[in-house]
């Protein structure tokens, strides 16, 4: 069996979803990290981007992170969002309409968060 | 119907309609405490972790960074009070009150200045009934507190203590809620939220006997801390608002609940009262027609002679 690292992924008002994992790719400010099994402790700082959580029973799990940290120590890594949502929760039709909206209304972090929810709607 | 009786009666209509609203209020408020201590629970995973990250990265690294060091000189300090908006909950907001005001007055001998920010419109009606300076008050939320209005609670309080003391700035920042013990008890508290206290955090860290590894900050350590101050702040405060939420339902219903209890115990006075008066008015009457008969016999008994 392949080595495995329990995930967290936390939001500031419940846990969006938690689990055994084999890689997790996160955006933290200064790049792209995966973190896998044993990888050494690590606290980073996340960019609002999504989030991939390679399961392991080789299911895939996208999630759109708003900012927040990784925490990895003793094979267990914690995701904290202020606002996380899974990508089976993004509505696309709904993120689009908010997409155009914050367009029209030039509100530069409505348009990021909208950007954020459809590409991990879309790599779902 | 004598009068007397019509006054207990009137008396017994308007304490059974004022028990049907106690008695609901109290039903409302015991599944809204259900409601706020799931929010609780559900806040408390996150709450944790960052809270284990912030001691992580305060003992695991060398950096100084104003918001873990004590500032040498205090002179001013921030103190974050939590109430409602709404009373009727016994001694909630009285008890919150009164911690803020020892707190503060306990700044204030140490010889800093304090300013008061109030979440809660009862509160503000407290401060402002005596004329006392509120930097900065919020309403409206105090029922049902979402992570949203923790961070507009948190982003003046972060703000001013960034900036320098000179500039109006705060040293220290303190927060005063009724934690939520149990469904019975609840107790106002104050809280030193910033300069972190590690040796709090130590504390855990032995009686759990976990050891905090050696972290590898990405991007760097500052930046680390930079980022996670305001959220450690904002979750102490979310966190905060939902306790005080959860301990306000608490105090209602308990408040309701004696209210019930003695509008019950008033009815039933009154009943005893009402009966009693009933009774008298039957006994006044029998023996006004029995004396009436006994009379109008004895005139019919002398007319006959």
């Amino acid at each position: 069996m392949a080595a495995e690292l329990h995930v967290a992924l936390v939001a500031a008002d419940r846990e969006v979803w938690s689990g055994e994992a084999t890689l997790v790719v996160a955006r933290t400010t200064s790049g792209d990290i995966g973190v896998m099994p044993g990888h050494q402790p690590l606290l980073g700082v996340l960019e609002s981007g999504p989030v991939t959580i390679r399961t392991s029973d080789g299911g895939t799990v996208v999630a759109a992170v708003h900012g927040g940290f990784v925490s990895f120590a003793d094979n267990k890594l914690s995701l904290l969002a202020e606002i996380a949502e899974l990508s089976d929760e993004i509505d696309v039709q709904r993120v689009e309409r908010e997409l155009e909206r914050a367009k029209a209304e030039g509100d530069a972090a409505a348009e990021r968060r909208a950007d954020v929810r459809l590409r991990a709607a879309a790599a779902r | 119907m004598g009068a007397q009786l019509r006054v207990y009666k009137r008396r017994i209509r308007s304490v059974t309609a004022t028990k049907k609203i106690t008695k609901a209020m109290e039903m409302i408020a015991a599944s809204r405490v259900v409601k706020a201590q799931r929010k609780v629970a559900a806040s408390t995973p996150y709450a944790q972790e960052l809270t284990r990250a912030v001691t992580a990265v305060g003992t695991g690294s060398n950096t100084r960074h104003p918001l873990t060091t004590q500032a040498e000189t205090v002179t001013r300090s921030a103190v974050l009070l939590l109430t409602s908006d709404r009373g009727l909950a016994g001694a909630f907001n009285s008890n919150a009150i009164k911690a803020a005001e020892k707190l503060t007055e306990r700044l204030e001998r140490e010889g800093k200045q304090v300013d008061t920010y109030i979440v809660g419109r009862r509160g503000v009606a407290h401060y402002n009934f005596r004329e006392r300076t509120i930097a900065e008050s919020w309403t409206g939320f105090t029922d049902e507190p979402t992570y949203a209005d923790a961070k507009k609670v948190a982003a003046p309080l972060i703000e001013t203590i960034e900036k320098e003391t000179a500039e109006g700035g705060v040293d220290e920042l303190h927060i005063v809620f009724t934690e939520f013990v149990s469904m019975m008890t609840q107790t106002a508290l104050d809280d030193r939220l910033l300069p972190l206290s590690l040796e709090e955090g130590e504390q855990e860290k032995t009686t759990k006997d976990e050891i905090l590894p050696l972290y590898d900050f990405e991007p760097s350590a500052e930046d680390v801390l930079d980022a996670l101050l305001p959220r450690y702040v904002e979750s102490r405060i979310y966190n905060a608002l939902l306790q005080s939420a959860a301990s306000k339902h608490a105090a209602t219903r308990r408040a309701m609940k004696s209210a019930t209890d003695n509008a019950g115990e008033l009815i039933e006075t009154l009943s005893r009262l009402a009966n009693a008066a009933r009774q008298a008015e039957i006994t006044q009457e029998i023996s006004e027609i029995v004396g009436g008969a006994s009379a109008l016999a004895d005139a019919t008994a002398g007319s006959d002679r």
